[in-house]
């Protein structure tokens, strides 16, 4: 290993400076954008201030879903592509007790209880998914070659989404609105509406009460000592299989609450919904240095706002028309450079490459 | 697991794990009730209720409904095959089929007494109710329900008795028989060309499923064919071995001979709605041998490859469109594009290759899904849109033509489709026992071993992407020009994940496997309307089942099958070790 390192780094290969010369473009392109948008002053300050504001809260909810790839990641050395069928479960299910609270009036009532019992139906949900596909689809396979869980996890995630898509329709479901959240605080250029406030508080609340979580208990500790080693800790008289379903189970919690402020704050939910956050998510996971807790809260965040700025920033000093619509191409994009170039990630943890 | 371990450990305590046993069953009747619930609020049994098997008699959606109670019962059953007393197997078998169809009474009754319950599960309707409840109306149907289920986990029970010969054969007879009734409409249209045959389709068909008289006559049909196989086979099978090469040769040579005529006469023989399937199948023919070569030969899932799809489509979109809309439409011909197509999609597979050299495993399925995204979104958005036509497409491509023939419909089609089947076969077959296929499968195998033995990775590599993008590339070509309009939505994630389903279900690495994968995973759900909603569905439950029941796939190719094999021998070797490591510190303190 060491030997072929030091090897590349003298002799140069073409694939190698192929790459580089297409990363310096990347930059070159992002850099002359930035320049070019910020010199014209198309965007007044506020509008740069409402971007990074939504950017923050849409970064939350990916930090809350890649909070679940990263962890499987870290313990089972999986992607678990059938996450993003975790997250859209939940709020999916949720819909329909939103919907009869809005209709017997008991969301404006008291929408504290009301938001607690939705967001209790949807972490409920998730976690169920995340544990049966875990037991279904995952388990029997630990010991399997590494392409195997990985199909399953594709299979899994396409019948997780099509049943449910069987189950309540394929109707893009409208959720149902809080009055008491539809205001919004101004600050001098600051303007934050109250689901955002909600998102983003929430968000760092679970955040720290699963940092807590894995770092003060005892099961946070057997948790990661699975990470590290899992033989081992199976020889320290820990239950690997326990531990794993625990990792399922918090995984699946936090995308089930992920889910409802995604469904509040673009207050629609469908069968196909789970895809895209889930991709993101996961680069979010990868961004951070997969299998890294703290760096899945700051890659989610990180993804939110170079999401929300991105497209304004990068692209439209350079002419290009409806940036927009290339917002989800920015964030792909991010994802295939952040594993060819860094694939530790920002906080960069190295983990070992699975071994057939 | 942990069952048949202490049945092995303790044969002589029969008495003492019988309760288990019956405690299975109920475990498995539990599990089985809870699927069908599920298949029954998805839908699939309303739909699928619409589609006669025998006329008059059953639908597909009751055969669902009973056909769930049944496996449950042979499940509860299977491992229970050497326990002494008949009667207890049997009645286990009742007691797993009881307990499914008594939840899909509970449910019946739930959806009766609650019927807003539809706002929720969109399929929980009042015909829902009535197929539960066989037709019978509502006390009566519940108990002829729970009757019925009982009776068939008992048959399933009872099964397991028989001899394995004609247990096989009567589980084969039923599943032709269940296959035909449900191609039945497709097979009339068929046989209804030919007047000589058409009484033969009058006794096996009616307008709406299988003539009862033709159903008895299928079955027995199969079953005396798979009772006379099973003990002559050997013997034909043997005598085949036997003869001398050049029969041999000949012999081979008559079937590729005959095969061959098979082919070509095909799209005339089974009509222009078959031909347009045929048209289909082919295309993800191709494509899967193209992925075959990157992820069953060379180990490297791409999850992107619709990319290739995509850039051949597209290629030959804005080299051949006349239409005003495109910038730079060229106007040529479909074969002075074609080339170009499949250039630029090889290329496309080199620069999207580069980037992903040193990326292993389930990285590099995420990159090249990511790839795949970002080449759709492009393709999508307004940016390009006076070069690539934005979210309306390219529209105005001719249809490729010889001289005065026209590939216009699908019965032309079908023959340039089948031109490129062919050349992707022969490319892999050849590919496969090369050096170059021999370097593929050490790669597959261990990158660093394979390395360390000289196998120059980069290149290796770049090939197998390369050789699977221009596959990939015709297909797009031939789609383009027989959709004559693309659109960048044809070509999305879905794609991907369909070429994966064939290769994996099919067979990876396996050339004959990919192409039974396309038929059953494409072929199928389009000749069946019904399924057609459930494809996906159905496609996710297969690529799992497939992976924990038989991960080589439908038709493995060798090397992978032993390999896997190999495994599972270590795996249970090392068990064993570890058993007797474990028996033998138990001694030692003991």
């Amino acid at each position: 290993m060491v030997a072929t390192r030091t090897k590349r780094v003298i002799r140069l290969e073409p694939t190698d400076v192929f790459i580089y010369i297409i990363g310096a473009l990347i930059v070159f392109v992002v850099v002359v954008g930035s320049i070019a948008t910020l010199s014209q002053g198309k965007y007044s300050i506020n509008a740069w201030v409402d971007l990074f504001v939504f950017g923050v809260t849409l970064g939350s909810i990916y930090s809350l879903i890649a909070l679940g790839y990263t962890m499987v990641y870290g313990i089972l050395r999986m992607i678990n592509f059938a996450h993003s069928e975790v997250f859209m479960s939940g709020p999916f299910t949720a819909y329909f007790l939103a919907e009869a609270f809005s209709r017997s009036g008991f969301l404006n009532q008291s929408p504290v209880i009301a938001l607690i019992l939705i967001f209790a139906l949807s972490m409920g949900t998730s976690v169920l998914v995340a544990v049966l596909i875990e037991r279904i689809a995952y388990r029997p396979l630990r010991n399997a070659p590494r392409l195997v869980p990985l199909i399953t996890a594709i299979g899994a995630s396409f019948f997780v989404q099509y049943m449910f898509r069987g189950l309540y329709g394929t109707n893009i479901k409208v959720y149902p609105e809080i009055e008491a959240l539809k205001g919004q605080i101004t600050l001098g250029a600051f303007r934050v509406s109250y689901i955002q406030i909600l998102v983003i508080v929430a968000a760092a609340a679970m955040m720290l009460g699963l940092h807590l979580f894995v770092q003060k208990t005892r099961t946070g500790k057997a948790m990661r000592a699975v990470a590290e080693d899992r033989s081992t800790a199976a020889l320290m008289g820990i239950n690997v299989d326990n531990i794993i379903v625990t990792t399922f189970i918090l995984g699946g919690a936090l995308a089930g609450a992920a889910g409802v402020l995604y469904a509040l704050v673009f207050t629609q939910v469908h069968f196909f919904m789970g895809f895209i956050p889930g991709i993101k998510a996961f680069t979010a996971a990868v961004l951070g240095g997969i299998g890294n807790i703290p760096g899945a809260m700051l890659g989610g965040l990180f993804l939110g706002v170079i999401e929300s700025l991105g497209p304004m920033l990068f692209l439209d000093g350079l002419g290009i028309t409806a940036p927009y619509q290339l917002k989800d191409a920015i964030a792909f994009s991010l994802l295939v450079l952040v594993l060819i170039f860094r694939p530790t990630g920002i906080l960069g943890e190295r983990i070992r490459e699975k071994k057939a | 697991m942990t069952t048949p371990t202490t049945s092995l450990a303790q044969p002589t305590t029969t008495l003492a794990t019988a309760p288990s046993a019956w405690r299975d069953a109920l475990r498995i009747g539990l599990i089985g009730g809870v699927c069908a619930v599920l298949v029954a609020l998805i839908g699939m049994i309303e739909a699928f209720s619409n589609r006669n098997i025998i006329a008059g008699v059953i639908t597909l959606g009751t055969l669902l409904i009973i056909g769930s109670a049944f496996l449950s019962g042979y499940f509860a059953t299977r491992s229970a095959s050497d326990s002494p007393r008949a009667a207890e197997v049997i009645g286990r078998g009742a007691l797993a089929g009881l307990m499914t169809s008594l939840f899909l009474t509970l449910l019946a009754l739930f959806v009766n007494a609650v019927p807003t319950i539809r706002s929720m599960f969109i399929n929980a309707s009042p015909a829902l109710v009535q197929l539960l409840t066989l037709g019978q109306g509502m006390p009566a149907g519940n108990l002829l329900l729970l009757v019925v289920g009982t009776m068939m986990g008992a048959l399933a029970g009872l099964l397991q008795l028989v001899p394995p010969v004609f247990h096989r054969s009567l589980i084969i007879g039923v599943v032709i028989t269940i296959l035909i009734g449900m191609m039945q409409d497709l097979l009339r249209v068929t046989f209804q060309n030919w007047s000589a045959l058409r009484p033969v389709s009058n006794f096996f068909f009616t307008s709406n499923g299988l003539a009862p008289a033709g159903a008895a006559t299928i079955f027995a049909l199969a079953i005396v064919f798979n009772v006379v196989w099973s003990q002559r086979g050997d013997r034909v099978r043997a005598g085949i071995r036997s003869l001398p090469p050049a029969q041999r040769r000949a012999l081979n040579l008559g079937l590729v001979i005959f095969g061959g005529i098979i082919l070509l006469a095909l799209p005339w023989v089974v009509g222009l709605f078959f031909s347009e399937v045929l048209v289909n199948v082919g295309l993800f023919v191709l494509m899967a041998l193209g992925l075959n070569i990157v992820v069953g030969f060379a180990g490297l899932l791409d999850l992107g490859y619709v990319a290739f799809y995509a850039i051949g489509a597209y290629m030959i979109g804005l080299l051949t469109s006349t239409s005003k809309e495109i910038v730079f439409a060229g106007g040529w011909s479909f074969w002075a594009a074609l080339p170009f197509a499949i250039a630029v999609a090889i290329l496309a597979g080199a620069i999207l290759g580069i980037p992903v050299l040193k990326i292993r495993g389930d990285y590099l399925a995420i990159v090249t899904l990511g790839f795949g995204e970002i080449i759709r979104l492009l393709a999508q958005s307004d940016f390009l849109k006076p070069v690539l036509g934005g979210s309306r497409g390219v529209e105005l491509i001719p249809k490729p033509a010889i001289g005065p023939f026209e590939f216009a419909g699908p019965q032309e089609l079908y023959y340039l489709i089948l031109a490129g089947c062919v050349i992707a076969v022969f490319v892999s077959l050849r590919l496969k026992d090369s050096r170059q296929g021999r370097a593929w499968m050490a790669m597959r195998e261990d990158e660093d071993v394979a390395q360390t033995m000289g196998i120059n990775l980069v290149n290796t590599k770049l090939l197998a992407f390369m050789i699977g993008a221009s596959l990939a590339g015709i297909a797009g070509a031939i789609f383009a020009s027989k959709l004559a309009i693309i659109y960048p939505h044809s070509f999305n994630l879905l794609i991907s994940i369909l070429v994966l389903a064939v290769v994996i279900i099919g067979g990876m690495g396996s050339i004959p496997g990919v192409i039974l994968g396309a038929l059953v995973l494409v072929g199928l759900p389009e000749l069946l309307r019904e399924f057609s909603d459930y494809r996906l569905l159905l496609y996710g439950a297969a690529l799992v089942l497939m992976m924990l029941v038989r991960p080589e796939g439908l038709w493995p190719e060798e090397a992978r099958q032993r390999e896997l094999h190999e495994a599972e021998e270590e795996v249970s070797l090392s068990e064993k070790l570890a058993d007797d490591e474990e028996l033998a510190r138990e001694g030692a303190t003991g």
